[in-house]
């Protein structure tokens, strides 16, 4: 059985007087024990609201969250809140996008670590304080000692991001929840980070949700990827199968769009055309129907469900597939 | 951070000067004088003359300021012309009542204001929220010393709660040694005087509280609002931290940061601003004083007390300042 189980996950955000608007419309995925799995698609899709979901983040008023997210058989979203907080931080852990909004401002990097040594381990003085200095070192941080003591604003933006990371893998999580997490890092940086989360994942065996716009990321670390629009997995696929055969004409574009150095000069880029429209529901036909270069009038009829139309395990939902020519004639 | 504390210190040189000849300017421009004020409507030419000889108002102004600056080096400010004693002495007299009086109002004013702030921000919506922010508007538009004197009249006089003027009992025997009311019955021993002097202070320190209190409320509600959609918080959250944790040492500490500023502030105005309260209570500070100054023109004590209150406030900025690069290590001076 794998290690989190989501199933038909759900979140809307409604309030009081406002027309309820959906974020996450039933996704559906599953990670193993060292395994890498991407979510992927553009901003507001619903990645980062998936995740949050998955890790009681979100606000408690004002949202509506169904279906089942099952890690290690306890469903995360009936458990106790109590029980949440012991388990987040412990067994579930998360790196979040933005390093330097992410740390708290007025307090040295060395109490932001060693609290939650504290909390999960009851670790104290000296000794909490020696682990955090080998947890920063593990991380790749230099004179961890002397970091300790700093704050956020005197480190550099990749060596917040190793910081958020050591107080992630603190606790030796599960499951650890990466939200962009190099969005906000310059290129050399982005790489560092990445190959100090393959790092982990190998020698932890640390399961590793992976939320991501970027298909750089997802091809350098993913082993399987969902691709999510307007809150639904359109296309799941291991990442050889969906570098190889994008299905879903929102991956297939997505794929395309990618600036190629190997392109003739002058070459114009090819964008998806529009944008995301939080408006159009699933409900009522395909969401992503407005701006498909394949769409017919059979889109229109129903919501689309998760089919095979390739191999077993890609799972796509079209009703008009990208195929190779050959197949679409057979 | 030394070398900040003197370059501030420096800076007041300048600041007092220039305020010092617009002050001199401007109270040369008004009309009427010392003169006038000691004779009366029906003053004849040469006594008003001779009035103003002995006070030597009669000399041109620049020279009037050119005494004054001597005179000031020797942290002399002059003679009041309605006491005869040495404005210096005069502020000794009565600046401690206002300081104890403002620092007992600010007190009440952090102590109810930030847990109240606080708690509204964490029950957005709820009664409490709602009764804070309303209280603290009221509070804001409530002329203060119309409260002094409903407080006066509702806990002094009907209820006799509370004494309704005055510093200390009358018949009283208290030994005076700082100034301090308060701080003397402890030095000495005489509890029964510094309890007699904290029911004295109740009353106006709360009345002179109301605006403080009203903005610190509001400040700390919105600052925690804003606090608590940080980016920080959630990462605290996500690290499972206790709820006390997450409050105390993530919500509770940047919140305050704008918190201490304001605070600052409102410290400095209270003490240059207590005229109104200090009246209805006939507290003896240095506000009663310089309303009966102003209607006396006695230009040494308002030019002194002007000088005085706005090194009080570099002082304070001063103070804010550096308590501020303890608390926020963005800031913090190297």
């Amino acid at each position: 059985m794998a290690l989190l189980n989501v199933d038909q996950l759900s979140v809307t955000f409604g309030g009081r007087g406002r027309k309820d608007s959906i974020a996450v419309d039933g996704v559906s995925f599953t990670v193993d024990q060292g395994q890498v799995v991407g979510l992927v698609g553009e901003s507001g899709c619903g990645k980062s609201v998936t995740s949050l979901a998955l890790m009681g983040l979100l606000p408690e008023k004002g949202v509506k969250v169904g279906g089942r997210v099952e890690f290690d058989g306890q469903d995360l979203l009936t458990i106790s809140r109590r029980k949440l907080r012991d388990m987040r931080g412990s067994q579930l852990a998360m790196i979040f996008q933005d390093p330097l909004s992410s740390l708290n401002p007025v307090i040295p990097i060395g109490i932001q670590v060693t609290e939650i040594l504290q909390r999960h381990r009851g670790l104290k003085g000296e000794a909490a304080r020696k682990e955090a200095a080998d947890l920063l070192d593990r991380v790749g941080i230099p004179d961890p000692r002397r970091r300790l003591k700093e704050y956020p604003h005197q480190l550099s933006g990749g060596m917040r991001q190793r910081a958020l990371i050591a107080m992630a893998v603190a606790c030796a999580p599960r499951l650890l929840i990466a939200d962009e997490p190099t969005t906000a890092l310059d290129v050399t940086i982005q790489a560092q980070i990445l190959e100090l989360l393959k790092e982990l994942v190998d020698q932890e065996g640390t399961a590793l949700l992976m939320i991501t716009h970027d298909l750089g990321v997802v091809a350098g670390i993913c082993d399987e990827v969902n691709v999510l629009y307007a809150g639904r997995a359109v296309e799941s696929a291991g990442r050889r199968e969906l570098f190889a055969a994008p299905t879903h004409p929102y991956a297939h574009g997505l794929l395309g769009s990618i600036p190629r150095l190997d392109a003739p000069r002058g070459e114009p880029l090819r964008p998806i055309r529009g944008s995301i429209n939080d408006k159009i529901a699933w409900a009522d036909g395909c969401a992503f129907a407005p701006r498909c270069d394949y769409y017919t009038m059979e889109c229109l009829t129903g919501t689309p469900e998760l089919t095979e139309p390739r191999t077993a395990g890609h799972q796509v939902r079209c009703v008009n597939p990208v195929l190779p020519k050959a197949e679409v004639s057979a | 951070m030394l070398r900040l504390v003197v370059r501030r210190l420096l800076q007041l040189i300048p600041t007092l000067l220039g305020l010092s000849v617009l002050l001199f300017l401007w109270l040369n421009r008004l009309p009427g004088g010392p003169a006038s004020a000691i004779l009366g409507e029906r003053a004849t030419e040469a006594e008003v003359t001779r009035i103003n000889r002995a006070l030597g108002l009669d000399e041109p102004v620049y020279v009037q300021y050119w005494r004054f600056l001597k005179r000031i080096f020797e942290l002399d400010l002059g003679t009041s012309t309605q006491t005869g004693q040495p404005v210096w002495d005069e502020f000794v007299l009565r600046f401690p009542a206002t300081v104890e009086l403002s620092v007992a109002a600010i007190v009440i004013a952090v102590l109810v204001g930030i847990p109240l702030g606080y708690l509204a921000a964490r029950h957005r919506g709820g009664w409490l929220d709602v009764a804070s922010v309303s209280g603290s508007l009221i509070g804001i538009c409530i002329p203060v010393f119309f409260l002094a004197l409903m407080l006066k009249g509702i806990f002094a006089v009907e209820l006799g709660l509370f004494p309704s003027y005055g510093r200390l009992s009358t018949g009283l025997d208290a030994t005076d040694i700082t100034g301090f009311a308060t701080l003397d019955g402890l030095l000495t021993g005489e509890l029964d005087a510094t309890w007699d002097a904290i029911m004295h202070l109740v009353l106006p320190a709360v009345a002179l509280a109301s605006i403080p209190l009203a903005v610190i409320v509001r400040m700390t509600r919105a600052s925690v609002l804003e606090v608590l959609g940080e980016d920080y918080i959630r990462t605290a959250e996500s690290k499972g931290l206790d709820k006390r944790v997450v409050r105390g040492r993530h919500v509770l500490r940047n919140a305050l940061l704008p918190v201490v500023t304001a605070v600052g502030l409102l410290t400095g105005s209270l003490l240059s601003g207590a005229v109104l309260t200090e009246s209805v209570f006939s507290f003896g500070g240095i506000g009663s004083f310089i309303r009966t100054s102003i209607d006396a023109r006695d230009y040494p004590v308002l030019v002194g007390f002007i000088l005085f209150i706005a090194m009080v406030y570099v002082l304070i900025n001063l103070l804010v300042d550096l308590a501020y690069s303890i608390i926020d290590p963005r800031v913090r001076v190297h």
